[in-house]
């Protein structure tokens, strides 16, 4: 772990894009002590604004202040984020296990099941289980969630054919080491590199789709504040008030970027062929 | 040294992997790494098999552990055969039959420290409490040749020979009957070789071991084995004990191999037997004797009839028509007067 971090320390760039994630997890949790208003008063006076010292960011449509919304949407990107790609990530270590592990038919049926979800673009994937659900939060990280399975089975079950190989695996069976601590203790702690990358990388996935989401309506339901929300409720404006439409851009755009950054540079940093100093 | 008691008996072990050809994968061939074995091992000794690469030599091996299921035969331990057991009824006699692999490096979880790696046999088996599982993982790796600072290391801060000497750890510390070594020592420098082959010898007067000793190297082999069994294609086609074999080989296969030993003596002349071609493929063997295609000795029944495997003198046996006595006609008698 000490290793671990010395070397994302020596790469700059995930080391930013560490830092730009810190900060957005900083910012989540403590938005009501950095947010100057609460993200739901309405100031009707000066609806539309521009960026002002009182509204650093302008105001919408209904005077809510842009900047304080930003601030509270950074708490639903990344609680969707996480809750989706814990599920998706959760759901595909347990296929892409079983897959992996007893090949045969086993695989061939939760492959074609996985290749049949692959086939559908994300977005309209989502869109048809948020649809189907009904448009909630809790019903958006699901939706997330079983989008993002058959990426993590596919990486999962790869990673598992390849540890196998090895003749630690072979050394485990002639001890006499039972199937399921064989996939526990000696194949899983040996997957984890591709899986954290592709964590990190679902994480950018998972935000950006939220956003979609919710900025085709059937995300995070008004008057909570989400980025992708508020794109969709500035579209009517943005041609007189570019404001309402730029800074909740420039969040979702700059927090996927950090997560891209650390998830390249984390590729990097865990790859076991690297690893040997 | 042996007592001549058998304790591990193959018998007729074959062992065929199909071949999945074209699109619907229907199974047409079948690769016959071993065909048609048997053997014994008795206690306290250690049996070699030795051949080319792709003999088959190392499937007999993992064959016996069950890591590959035989196709058929019989593999007798305490006089059970192992192949009738359920996996998981054979989970428990896995303490008693364990196996070194080659390759140090890939043999070990990178991710388990020594002490982890060398406690995971005991707490598998349930043979004692984690405290004492703790002391007997120091006792073993001292035994090995490790320091006990040591154990509380990973595999990669470990050179290959000290690898080696932590995966043989791992194995004796269930205080096996049986070890089958696959290749044990092939993946190290020659004088960490040494160093290992003769730890293998303390451990097994130490410890009352059988080993099977599989390798390539017949230099090791005449080093550390009792008796010798020769593999070609997935056949026993010689075995006897060790001095015999290596002084009065029968087989033209064994004598062949044989002469390629580099002598220590490089002024002594040395007829050299240089087989031609390859090994044929295991999948379509030749007619009559799998050696034939390469013989220098071979002769019209060798691609009829496939040789008896036989015991020629006491306690020698050779697969080979040379030495058949029930049929032999005039002009085989006369090669074999002209070859031994």
């Amino acid at each position: 772990m000490r290793q671990f971090i010395k070397r994302l320390y020596k790469d700059k760039v995930g080391l930013l894009g560490a830092i730009g994630i810190l900060l957005v997890i900083f910012i989540a949790i403590f938005a009501p002590v950095i947010a100057p208003y609460s993200p739901d008063e309405m100031f009707t006076a000066h609806a539309l604004e521009g960026p002002s010292g009182e509204f650093l960011l302008g105001t919408d449509e209904f005077g809510r202040d842009i900047f304080s919304r930003i601030i509270y949407g950074a708490q639903v990107s990344l609680q969707v984020g996480l809750i989706a790609v814990g599920i998706g990530a959760s759901l595909g270590l347990i296929f892409g296990l079983i897959a992996g592990y007893f090949q045969g038919k086993t695989d061939q049926i939760i492959m074609r099941i996985m290749d049949v979800f692959f086939a559908f673009p994300d977005i309209l994937l989502a869109l048809t289980i948020v649809a189907v659900l009904g448009p909630s939060v809790v019903n958006t990280m699901v939706a997330i969630g079983i989008v993002f399975t058959p990426v993590f089975t596919r990486i999962v079950r790869g990673a598992v054919i390849g540890v196998k190989e090895n003749e630690y695996i072979t050394n485990a069976v002639a001890i006499g080491v039972s199937p399921f601590k064989i996939v526990f203790k000696h194949i899983t702690p040996n997957i984890m590199a591709p899986f954290i990358v592709q964590i990190t990388l679902a994480l950018s996935g998972a935000i950006l789709t939220e956003a979609s989401l919710s900025f085709l309506g059937l995300g995070v339901q008004p008057p909570n504040p989400s980025w992708g929300g508020m794109l969709d409720a500035s579209r009517t404006y943005m041609e007189f008030a570019p404001w309402t439409i730029i800074f909740p851009t420039v969040a979702i755009v700059l927090t996927i970027f950090c997560f891209n950054l650390l998830g390249d540079s984390l590729r990097d940093i865990l790859d076991p062929k690297l690893n040997k100093e | 040294m042996s007592t001549q008691q058998p304790i591990l008996r193959v018998a007729n072990l074959k062992k065929y992997f199909p071949q999945k050809l074209g699109l619907f994968k229907r199974s047409k061939n079948h690769v016959r790494a071993v065909d048609d074995i048997s053997f014994e091992i008795y206690e306290e000794e250690t049996f070699s098999l030795v051949g080319e690469s792709g003999c088959g030599k190392s499937t007999t091996g993992r064959s016996i552990l069950r890591l590959h299921e035989p196709t058929s035969g019989e593999i007798i331990y305490q006089g059970k055969n192992i192949l009738e057991f359920s996996k998981g009824e054979f989970r428990s006699y896995r303490k008693d039959l364990q196996m070194i692999f080659q390759d140090p490096y890939s043999s070990l979880n990178p991710r388990m420290t020594v002490k982890q790696l060398l406690m995971e046999p005991l707490l598998t088996h349930h043979i004692c409490s984690k405290k004492e599982a703790e002391k007997r993982v120091y006792d073993i790796a001292v035994k090995v040749g490790l320091t006990k600072p040591q154990v509380s290391k990973y595999p990669h801060e470990f050179s290959g020979g000290q690898r080696q000497r932590i995966s043989i750890a791992r194995s004796l510390i269930l205080n096996p009957k049986v070890v089958i070594l696959d290749e044990a020592v092939s993946a190290l420098d020659v004088s960490i070789q040494a160093q290992i082959l003769n730890l293998l010898i303390d451990l097994q007067e130490e410890f009352k071991l059988t080993y099977l000793f599989i390798s390539h190297d017949l230099n090791v082999v005449q080093h550390v084995s009792d008796r010798v069994g020769v593999m070609y294609l997935g056949q026993i086609m010689e075995m006897s004990s060790t001095d015999e074999l290596y002084n009065k080989p029968l087989h033209p296969y064994t004598q062949s191999l044989l002469s390629a030993i580099p002598s220590t003596k490089p002024r002594e002349k040395k007829e050299r037997i240089i087989l031609k071609g390859d090994v044929p493929d295991p999948s379509n063997p030749p007619s009559g004797c799998p050696f034939r295609l390469r013989c220098p000795k071979v002769h019209e029944r060798c691609s009829v009839e496939k040789p008896v495997y036989q015991e020629v003198k006491q306690n020698h046996w050779v697969a080979c028509h040379l030495y058949d006595e029930r049929n032999q006609t005039d002009k085989d008698k006369k090669l074999e007067e002209q070859f031994i």
